[in-house]
């Protein structure tokens, strides 16, 4: 039947399109299914944040654990307050976990990386961690090292 | 001088008298009283019409710009030595720009204008006037359905485009080019974010596909009904949802990623 | 100008009263005034370009006046509200000029397009009705086809039975016998003066091929310079001895209709 044929492929169609939506989620935008098990809000204080972006990504070992919510500026000590969001699934930080601010690749984005440390007691929502290590700033590093050369000589 | 000042007041007036008589009839067709039934099953037939006949024109285009794109990005990216970022390089170009905005285009040239030419032929072989006369509104059969129609469509022909374009460029940059499968695919993952990405390049695309299915019906609904009308009222549609589309992107480029 | 407007006996279904018309800067009507009588067959001619075919828009409501009044059954239509002149147009038919079939959809199609648009009738009664009223232009053969397999003449003759579908009270015919072969023409002919008589419906033929349509008109209306230039019977209009009805009676080339478009005078344009 003529109409029997069209319904079909217009529905073949929109289901085309359903599949498309599911593949760039998945595949493109590598969309995982964050926020079912919750999360919670942890703070790190830096020195200098430069260059980093809220939607960075938060990671431990190299695994992603969550992402950057909000920077901003402490007056009280005079340096970057950096808000994230961790997975409900990883609640084993250390209290004494330090955090640090790190560059996929020379000229990638920059993102936080975790370490925990050996406390057995664990971070807890809304806690700050105060251990950190700010990012590098290229410019320094090249003034540091031209100070370095004439220093030699 | 002066009748240099009063053409352009009159022209003014009469791009105004055209827009308000084009969001009449949208207003007309869209709220205007229906039978959802009915309606909906002539709206099935134009996602037929407009949205599965233009799927081969969007699958081979988002084939070779996606195929485009990772040859391209290869080259200028090998210069910097960071080839594995040649994922996030298409899928960003993709979903935030050339899919929305190429699928409208082509949509435009492919379903408007023939959505303006089939219900200018209504026009001129007086088929709007008979259905007006058998007490049927031609705005609610005949605008309506090809109106959502359109709206639905160019969406989902969208998603197809940006898919296949994703595909084309990995084809390219992975099968032929020889960069690394996994580089690329967690690249792109890592850089395009759902909602920031590809939810803005569907919103976009909604939004190009109300303006360029309104331009389409309210030329066809608005032409001379002469054969010189209707080709003229066809030209008008590609030209005049182009520049809408490229105008818009612009504007919504600058809301959605403007400020970072 | 010379009005005759004796000859209306019967009760009007159609009445026009000084009716005001104009066309971006052009004036089609300025102070028409007619009468459609009820079950008869009424002619609308008149020189080409005089707005005939306008007269039937502004009697389905398609157009409005700028003044005066389009009565249909006693309803002014270009005051009635939208549902409700829907609802007047149910009660007309029309036969436009080119046909105006639904191009994809078949004859059958077509022709139960009124009735499925405006009644619950089931799927037999619709086949049974659409049969009916193609057998009555005679193209019951036809009804799988599409319409573009027909003659332009067919087309009509089923544009014709799916304006008479919903059995409306009056249809108006739009140039129905232009482009016709002679057999074509006396088929349409008789057709308008079959239904007219069996289902006694009010006609109103626009037309101007005259003596075919003066054949079985009941009432001539002649419109020409904007309003209308006779209104009779057509045994009197024959009778007239109005110059304007005799020059379109007897096709003469100059009379009150010019030969010349409106024109500055020659020896102005030139100089």
């Amino acid at each position: 039947m003529y109409s029997r044929r069209l319904e079909l492929s217009v529905g073949a169609f929109v289901l085309l399109g359903a599949l498309c939506l599911a593949f760039l989620a998945l595949e493109v935008s590598g969309l995982t299914q964050t926020g079912d098990t919750g999360s919670y809000r942890l703070s790190a204080r830096f020195d200098n944040v430069a260059g980093l972006t809220t939607r960075a990504k938060v990671s431990a070992a190299g695994v992603t654990v969550g992402r950057v919510v909000g920077i901003r500026y402490d007056d009280t000590t005079a340096g970057a307050i950096v808000d994230m969001e961790i997975s409900q699934d990883f609640a084993q930080f250390s209290e004494d976990t330090s955090a640090s601010i790190l560059t996929a690749g020379l000229l990638g984005e920059k993102y936080i990386g975790l370490l925990t440390g050996g406390d057995p007691s664990n971070l807890k929502d809304g806690d700050v961690i105060y251990d950190t290590q700010s990012a590098i700033v290229l410019e320094e590093l090249i003034g540091k090292f031209l100070l370095n050369m004439s220093s030699d000589k | 001088m002066m009748n240099w000042i009063a053409g352009v007041g009159r022209s003014t007036l009469s791009q105004l008298s055209d827009l308000g008589r084009a969001t009449l009839i949208l207003m007309q067709a869209i709220f205007g009283r229906s039978n959802v039934g009915v309606h909906w099953r002539l709206t099935i037939d134009q996602i037929h019409v407009v949205g599965v006949l233009s799927l081969s024109i969007i699958i081979v285009s988002g084939l070779f710009i996606g195929m485009v794109l990772g040859l391209q990005g290869y080259t200028i990216l090998t210069d910097y030595g960071s080839e594995q970022a040649l994922g996030q390089m298409v899928a960003l170009s993709l979903t935030r720009e050339l899919g929305p905005v190429v699928t409208a285009l082509l949509f435009a040239g492919r379903a408007g204008s023939a959505l303006t030419a089939e219900i200018g032929l209504m026009k001129a072989t007086e088929q709007l006037a008979s259905l007006e006369m058998i007490g049927v509104d031609p705005l609610r059969r005949v605008v309506a359905p090809r109106f959502w129609a359109g709206v639905i469509s160019l969406p989902i022909l969208s998603l197809i485009f940006v898919s296949v374009g994703c595909l084309g460029g990995a084809l390219v940059g992975v099968s032929w080019l020889g960069v690394d499968s996994g580089s690329f695919w967690a690249n792109m993952q890592a850089s395009v974010d759902f909602s920031d990405d590809v939810f803005n390049g569907m919103i976009k695309s909604v939004v190009f596909a109300v303006v360029v299915t309104w331009i389409a019906v309210y030329q066809g609904y608005d032409l001379v009904p002469t054969s010189e009308g209707i080709a003229r009222a066809t030209t008008k549609t590609v030209v005049y949802s182009s520049l809408a589309v490229l105008g818009l992107d612009f504007f919504l480029t600058a809301v959605m990623f403007g400020e970072v | 100008m010379k009005r005759n407007q004796s000859i209306v006996t019967t009760e009007a279904f159609v009445e026009i009263r000084d009716v005001v018309f104009r066309r971006d800067q052009r004036v089609i009507y300025d102070g028409l005034t007619a009468s459609v009588p009820r079950g008869k067959i009424t002619a609308i001619v008149g020189p080409s370009g005089t707005g005939k075919t306008t007269l039937l828009r502004l009697i389905g409501g398609q157009l409005k006046p700028e003044a005066g009044d389009v009565c249909v059954d006693g309803l002014s239509v270009q005051s009635l509200k939208r549902a409700a002149l829907f609802d007047l147009r149910k009660r007309m038919g029309m036969l436009f000029q080119s046909g105006a079939l639904f191009a994809e959809l078949s004859v059958f199609e077509n022709v139960a397009f009124p009735l499925r648009v405006h009644t619950n009738l089931d799927d037999d009664l619709i086949r049974l009705v659409v049969l009916m009223k193609l057998e009555a232009v005679g193209l019951r053969g036809a009804v799988d086809l599409m319409p573009s397999e027909l003659s332009g003449g067919m087309q009509r003759r089923v544009a014709l039975a799916r304006a008479i579908a919903l059995d409306p009270e009056m249809i108006m015919y739009d140039e129905p016998f232009v482009g016709q072969d002679p057999i074509g023409l006396g088929v349409l002919l008789s057709l308008v003066k079959q239904l007219n008589q069996a289902l006694g419906l009010t006609s109103l033929v626009v037309s101007h091929d005259l003596q075919e349509t003066l054949s079985i008109a009941d009432h001539v209306i002649m419109i020409a310079n904007n309003r209308v230039a006779f209104q009779g019977s057509p045994d009197v209009m024959q009778a007239s001895d109005d110059p304007l009805v005799q020059q379109f009676l007897h096709g003469s080339p100059d009379g009150p209709v010019r030969f010349h478009f409106p024109a500055p005078s020659l020896e102005d344009s030139v100089s």
